[in-house]
């Protein structure tokens, strides 16, 4: 497989009085079709990484390419574009607008990107909430829906421009057994060999690491053995 | 319009369209400082122009005397113009404007607008044995119309009726009542020359100020200039220009042609017009004080509206959303909260300004009269230009600090 996200040399030091590392010299590489896990104690840095993954942060010093693309020289507006066209997250809360409903929340990334016009948004909208169960409850607005709901409503929004690396932080960390599955199960039938997309996940589930074609154990912001 | 416009259209609708008690109170904000921003001006604007409008009505827009502005030059100062001559005594000259229906023969050939004469004495009015002050002034009833109200204020009788009876006299409604004489009685006046004419009251004139019905009548132009003295010579021409603001200009023409002096509205009430500056410098302050209020209160509901959406632009700026996006987001908002207020503010604008001209003023010196209005276009597009503007500004700095968020910060702190 080939590398689809390669970082190396990654540092994230937050500045202040008293300087805290988060990351301390990370060298990594997800591959395209790759389930990987991140795992690790509270505070070990495993957030933190999937932000500079995610182009969310800027490392203090190294590098993550995604696709070939070299990152650290782009500016906010390039990575911001580059989050649009190429990555998808979905986070511990669900991180939905709440004014909007679930179809609206959706397409939200489509008609920022602006490759597609309103019906085909409308369309794929409706695709991406059928398929992952939610197609009654399309116009429900996240407050009329459950917590298991939302989550899969973050995790059609984050699918919606058809990104190479999905990335998940904490997924399932406020949801119920049986949503977290089904969350679960979505995420891991995304990816695998031919379907073009990596899925990074942090978690503290060592159930969900079991799952992962891969675990990336992460203490004191390095890779542990 | 492009899909990311129309995106961020639909973005700052729903937010403002979900906050509804805050956008609310945004617009109720913007709204009163419009509207009462209008209502001052109007009132404001109206009272002075109706105060310039009862000074330019009540008297001529140009009054020609037999005043010179500089005394006439002397033979002997004519004679010998290095010499130095004292002791001279001017020439006695009747006082009065000669041959008035010549001047006035002339002026008309050029004269935007009309003029009339008049001749001004002192009297005492007598009926049925009381005494009462006054002041006969001589018109000439076909003209006077065109330069004075006088027409519109006869309340019983008419101007003609002038030429009813060889010695006619319209009173002032105060003066007949202080003499108490009806229509159709007949006075005694005694003019301060001496001269007494027996008169009939032919009409009583109304001009709702105390001060002009309390003394004033009217009588031909022949038997004022009989009780003034002065045959053939009247005091004053009047002028009513049909441009007000070219009266200055029209009485520097007059004053060249005929020699006599003729002094406009404008010269007449010169540090009235002054004040005007300071009162509209004074207006101004004010209204641009309300907007600026309403503007805080804008900015105040756009921050508080930026604050709570924190957490909303951290996703849309993790989803890949740019900055300027964001910015222009919060901005449109405002402008949305800003339009709104200021339709709503012009509607309470005019409102108020009609409710403020229903009040009725009673004063003993004057008639009944209403808060002068002025309902001006202008008025309603600088207020709504202002908290547009307000708004716009209200909204970008809470719009700036909103896109220049992080998103990483909120959400490694989000709950």
């Amino acid at each position: 497989m080939s590398a689809l996200v390669e970082a190396r040399g990654l540092h994230r030091v937050l500045g202040g009085e008293v300087p805290a590392t988060l990351i301390d010299g990370i060298d990594m590489d997800v591959n395209s079709g790759e389930f990987l896990a991140i795992t690790g104690p509270s505070g070990s840095g495993k957030s933190s990484l999937l932000y500079l993954l995610g182009l969310l942060d800027v490392p203090s010093a190294g590098e993550v390419t995604i696709d070939g693309r070299a990152t650290s020289k782009l500016n906010e507006e390039a990575r911001a574009r580059m989050r649009l066209e190429t990555l998808g997250f979905v986070f511990q809360f669900h991180f939905l607008l709440p004014e909007f409903s679930a179809l609206e929340n959706v397409a939200l990334p489509m008609r920022a990107l602006g490759r597609l016009d309103d019906e085909a948004i409308l369309a794929r909208s409706k695709d991406l909430l059928v398929s992952l169960g939610l197609g009654e409850h399309a116009y429900k607005r996240p407050e009329q829906m459950s917590g298991g709901q939302r989550q899969r409503v973050a995790i059609a929004r984050a699918l919606a421009n058809d990104p190479k690396l999905v990335l998940a932080d904490e997924p399932t960390g406020n949801l119920d057994t049986a949503s977290s599955a089904q969350v679960l199960g979505i995420l891991r039938a995304m990816c695998g060999p031919g379907s073009g997309k990596s899925v990074v996940v942090v978690t503290h589930d060592l159930g969900i690491a079991a799952q992962a074609d891969r675990r990336l154990n992460i203490v004191d912001g390095k890779v542990s053995a | 319009m492009s899909g990311m416009n129309r995106l961020v259209i639909s973005i700052a609708r729903t937010h403002v369209l979900a906050r509804l008690r805050q956008t609310l109170v945004g617009v109720f904000g913007v709204a009163i400082g419009v509207g009462f921003s209008v209502m001052m001006a109007s009132i404001m604007e109206g009272s002075q122009d109706d105060f310039v409008r009862q000074l330019v009505d009540s008297l001529p827009h140009i009054s020609v005397t037999d005043e010179r502005r500089e005394p006439p030059r002397q033979p002997a100062d004519q004679a010998f113009d290095a010499a130095e001559i004292h002791g001279l005594t001017t020439k006695q000259l009747r006082p009065g404007i000669k041959n008035p229906y010549a001047i006035m023969a002339a002026l008309e050939g050029w004269l935007p607008g009309a003029v009339a004469p008049s001749v001004q004495a002192k009297a005492v009015i007598r009926f049925a044995g009381r005494d009462t002050a006054a002041s006969v002034t001589g018109i000439d009833p076909k003209r006077e119309p065109d330069v004075s109200k006088l027409a519109t204020q006869i309340r019983d009788g008419s101007l003609d009726a002038l030429y009813k009876s060889s010695n006619a006299i319209i009173l002032g409604s105060g003066l007949a009542k202080k003499a108490g004489v009806r229509i159709g009685n007949s006075v005694v006046v005694t003019a301060g020359t001496g001269r007494t004419i027996s008169a009939t009251v032919v009409a009583i004139s109304h001009a709702g100020v105390t001060q002009i019905d309390d003394n004033t009548s009217y009588v031909l132009i022949k038997t004022g200039q009989i009780m003034a003295g002065q045959t053939g010579l009247v005091n004053e021409l009047r002028v009513k220009a049909h441009d007000v603001m070219q009266a200055r200009a029209v009485a520097s023409r007059i004053e060249a042609e005929t020699g006599y002096k003729a002094t406009s509205w404008q010269e007449a009430h010169e540090d009235l017009l002054s004040a005007f500056q300071m009162r509209n410098f004074i207006m101004y302050t004010v209204v641009s004080a309300i907007l600026m209020v309403a503007s805080f209160g804008t900015y105040n509901i756009i921050s508080t509206i930026t604050h709570e959406k924190t957490r909303d632009i951290a996703i849309m700026k993790s989803l890949g959303f740019p900055s300027y996006v964001v910015r222009r987001i919060f901005v449109i908002e405002s402008m949305m909260i800003g339009i709104m207020g200021l339709l709503l503010g012009w509607l309470l604008g005019y409102l108020m300004s009609y409710g403020m001209a229903q009040i009725e003023f009673k004063s003993p010196f004057m008639d009944a009269t209403r808060l002068p209005i002025i309902y001006a276009p202008s008025h309603y597009a600088i207020a709504g230009a202002v908290a547009l503007m307000a708004s716009v500004i209200a909204g970008f700095f809470p719009a700036r600090k909103a896109a220049a968020l992080q998103p990483v910060d909120i959400i490694r702190g989000a709950s």
